[in-house]
């Protein structure tokens, strides 16, 4: 087995887990690589299917590009497409930077759609690598009756045994790219030609490293307009992928608090 | 299939040690000082040191948490990716607090090699010892001690003499071997990329070189075949059945054997979506099988080749480190957890809680707080695993309160026997025979039932001379009556079974049959053997279908040495018997006998009086 090969089977080892022992679960669908490289693995898990919902916490502020890619693979990928709308950012903690309020909308969207469903489980594409924050996370973490975090108490997970019955009132978040870097995740994009959004690739000398809501994600700048190329430049990189993510940096503590409330 | 140069090995490192001995630093450090910090993340740690009012702290790296920056101190366990010039490694940082244990376990469990850090002031303290003792536990082999902050100790050759000669010596006590022992500053980078210039003294490897010296953990393929079955799915026309490969390697066409339930069947494909077709898989790979035939297999059956197959038992010993505030304790009930196989166990026994300091252990009521011990687990249900020594994967088991993990633990089967030979039949086509003769036939000729009388007890307690004095007074009233003793039968029916775990199993097994048939002829027979495991005697009452009394012949482990009628006690001690019931294997005591006969308080005529008056009371028609 190559390392790609055991990056796909852990993966592949957490979703069956996920699925056998969460009744009422679904996979967030951000549309971005990850969340593309997840589906791709989940449908490796199940033998082309996708046995749950895949659901898009919609902040109605994604590029346009994104929105014609949502509707045509989950078309082509038979995917049980669920897409909800978040609450306005008049709702969200106003004690919070701005950008992290723009942020802090996905995370009522997605409390509200947990509501609304009744999911026990939600399969999200977080890295380790991407932010120190998220760098201490489970692969099944359990949320608090608001989907908040006690990241002060999260239980242990050893040997690939995870905890995965939750008292009532809460849910687990199941994190099967925990494991991966953001070049990992190009290099198995290559290999298994997975699609994604061609905002990835240079235009004008710029290209998104990573994708959020138009008003708080910026382009880096870059000439790569093939996946080798994106590969070639992260071998050499030394900029963080989220350095376009305004909400990660506006205080010390932002990104924490986001994430201790319930945030991906 | 992947055609890519730039693919390169990962190993992933745990950092442990004792709390403040600058775990979190060291790993600031060799970022640092392999060019491998992201753009803006030093300016982002001198802001937040800024901003407290404090020096330059490195630890930020990885204490992500507000509150671990503000109180200075690692909670929770963390990844961070670095490469030098030879490969790529994931470095888990793990907090050295002893209050969470349960994080540094986490962190730890993941690792392919460990980085142990002491500080050269205060030299080995407690958590230099159970990290290591925990790493030993956990399977982590490969380490690197670090001696930091020489800086603190003058640079000086002869402490660092003395600390590695004191932690060499206790890693070797606990069958650890360190592959490198290197002084280091890990705030100014001596000797962690570069040598330092400060301690010319010491020639041996840099960290990361003594780090690119290591291997990523061993490939399994080269053991026997175990695949557990994690899930089955019917999504289409196909039956798969899913699972990772833990060991071995699987050929389709092969016949594979599905423990405990023993049922057999061919891999008839390897299917996967959008990938080649193949027809083996190995060791690490999730895969998905079709079967010749349509069995009835569900998650948590074990899947083994037929010829090497997991060890079947219902109870087994098990040294585990124990995680809650509450302590463990006798009698208790969890839920098991073997790979994908989860079912209700009780802990029957502990056997002994070790001192990690000391490395002594001694008998214990509990398992306290971050307790490690050697426990005896009973199921109901058959289990399906292996002995540590054999397979480092099912080798191994967590407990869970039915929420989170609460112990991880090793397995050893320290004289519980393998149950696999006792329960399998092995002939096809039997078809049953009735007697024409019938039990009331019999009985109504006789003038009783006939039965089974279990005698059980220490070697000692009287188990013979009782049964025989029964006899005959049963014989004097008019009873078809026998003894099936330990001793005549190991000349005959049994002669070619020994004392080991198994052959002792074997020995009851043959036993509760026989005796068994004498009973459905309609005798009463009594049976006078140690028979010290619980999962035997509930077999031999199982084959005497409902005329089984279980008969407690009770005297302690003292009295019984103290009669050594046969001098067996005495040989055992000097070690001329091994296996010896309460000496050197354990006897597992009646749960709920339907006789007790206390022969410590009662002279031999009373204890066969009490016998006489229970048989003439059960099996007079």
């Amino acid at each position: 087995m190559d390392p790609l090969d055991r990056l796909e089977s852990q993966s592949v080892y957490i979703l069956r887990e996920a699925f056998n022992q969460i009744d009422r679960l679904a996979m967030l669908w951000s549309l971005g690589k990850d969340s593309n490289v997840m589906v791709w693995l989940a449908k490796k898990a199940f033998f082309g299917h996708v046995p749950f919902p895949v659901m898009h916490i919609d902040t109605g502020k994604k590029f346009p590009e994104m929105y014609a890619f949502r509707e045509k693979y989950a078309r082509d990928w038979h995917l049980s497409l669920i897409t909800d709308d978040c609450p306005p950012v008049e709702e969200t903690d106003a004690s919070l930077p701005p950008a992290a309020r723009s942020a802090a909308r996905k995370t009522l969207g997605l409390k509200n759609a947990i509501a609304k469903y009744g999911f026990n489980g939600i399969i999200a594409g977080i890295r380790r690598d991407e932010e120190s924050v998220r760098a201490k996370e489970r692969v099944f973490s359990p949320r608090g009756s608001e989907g908040s975090w006690d990241f002060r108490q999260q239980p242990p997970e050893f040997w690939d045994y995870f905890n995965t019955n939750l008292p009532a009132g809460t849910h687990l978040r199941v994190h099967p790219l925990l494991h991966w870097t953001e070049i990992d995740i190009w290099r198995y994009i290559r290999r298994e030609q997975i699609p994604i959004v061609d905002l990835y690739f240079a235009r004008d000398g710029k290209r998104y490293r990573s994708l959020g809501d138009q008003d708080i994600t910026s382009p880096v700048a870059s000439t790569a307009v093939t996946i080798d190329e994106i590969i070639a430049e992260l071998e050499g990189t030394k900029t963080p992928e989220r350095a376009g993510r305004a909400m990660d940096r506006e205080t010390e503590d932002a990104f924490e608090r986001l994430r201790a409330a319930g945030y991906m | 299939m992947s055609t890519e140069t730039s693919l390169r090995d990962l190993l992933r490192i745990v950092i442990v040690g004792h709390v403040d001995h600058g775990k979190s630093t060291m790993v600031g450090r060799l970022f640092h000082d392999t060019g491998s910090l992201p753009e803006g993340k030093l300016e982002a740690i001198q802001a937040m040191c800024e901003r407290r009012g404090m020096p330059f702290e490195w630890a930020f790296l990885m204490d992500a948490f507000q509150s671990e920056r503000d109180q200075g101190i690692t909670i929770d366990t963390s990844q961070i990716w670095f490469k030098s010039a030879q490969r790529d490694y994931t470095i888990i940082d793990a907090p050295g607090h002893r209050e969470f244990l349960k994080n540094m376990i986490t962190g730890a469990a993941n690792a392919d090699a460990a980085v142990m850090l002491i500080d050269a002031g205060q030299g080995v303290q407690q958590q230099s010892r159970t990290h290591a003792y925990l790493l030993q536990l956990l399977g982590v082999r490969q380490i690197v001690v670090v001696v930091n902050k020489m800086d603190l100790a003058g640079f000086a050759a002869d402490r660092f003499a003395e600390i590695e000669t004191t932690y060499r010596q206790y890693l070797a006590d606990i069958g650890l071997q360190a592959a490198h022992i290197i002084p280091v500053v890990a705030r100014d980078g001596d000797n962690i990329v570069t040598p330092s210039e400060r301690m010319t003294w010491y020639r041996g490897k840099t960290l990361v070189e003594a780090l690119d010296g290591f291997v990523s953990v061993g490939d399994l393929t080269s053991l026997p075949l175990r695949l557990p079955i994690q899930d089955v799915y019917k999504f289409d026309d196909r039956r798969i059945l899913a699972g990772r490969v833990l060991s071995g390697r699987l050929t389709v066409g092969d016949r594979l054997l599905f423990s405990p339930s023993n049922k057999t069947a061919r891999v008839a494909s390897i299917e996967a979506w959008s990938a080649p077709a193949k027809t083996t898989a190995v060791a690490g790979e999730s895969i998905g099988i079709t079967l010749d035939e349509q069995l009835f297999i569900e998650r948590g059956d074990l899947a083994s080749h037929e010829d090497a197959t997991p060890i079947e038992t219902n109870v087994f010993q098990g040294r585990l480190f124990w995680l809650p505030n509450e302590p463990l304790q006798p009698g208790a009930s969890y839920r098991l957890r073997l790979q994908t196989r989860e079912v209700p166990v009780t802990v029957q026994e502990i056997k002994a809680l070790y001192d990690v300091e000391q490395l002594t252990s001694a008998p214990s009521d509990i398992v306290p707080h971050h307790g490690i011990a050697d426990v005896v687990l009973r199921s109901q249900a058959m289990l399906a695993l292996d002995r540590l020594e054999e397979n480092p994967k099912t080798g191994r088991f967590v407990l869970t309160d039915g929420v989170n993990l609460v112990a991880g633990g090793t397995i050893s089967m320290d004289g519980y026997p393998n149950q696999r030979q006792l329960v399998t039949i092995r002939s096809s086509n039997l078809t049953e025979v009735e007697h024409t003769v019938t039990h009331a036939n019999r009985e109504q000729r006789n003038g009783h039932r006939g039965g089974v009388l279990w005698f059980t007890g220490l070697s000692g307690a009287g188990k013979s001379t009782i049964a025989m004095a029964v006899e005959r007074e049963l014989f004097r009233r008019g009873f078809q009556v026998y003894v099936l003793d330990g001793d005549n039968v190991r000349r005959g029916l049994n002669a070619n079974l020994g004392f080991s775990p198994e052959d002792r199993a074997e020995n009851i097994r043959r036993i509760g049959e026989v005796a068994a048939l004498f009973a459905d002829a309609g005798m009463v027979v009594i049976t006078a053997f140690i028979s010290p495991y619980r999962s035997d005697r509930q077999r031999a009452r199982n084959a005497a279908h409902g005329t089984f009394h279980e008969v407690y012949i009770k005297a302690d482990l003292a009295a019984c040495e103290l009669r050594d009628p046969k001098g067996l006690y005495r040989r055992a001690r000097q070690g001329e018997i091994g296996n010896f019931t309460g000496v050197s294997a354990p006897y597992e005591l009646p749960e709920d006998p339907e006789l007790v006969v206390d022969t410590q308080v009662q002279s031999v005529e009373a204890c066969v009086q009490q016998v006489i008056a229970y048989i003439e009371r059960k099996f007079r028609a």
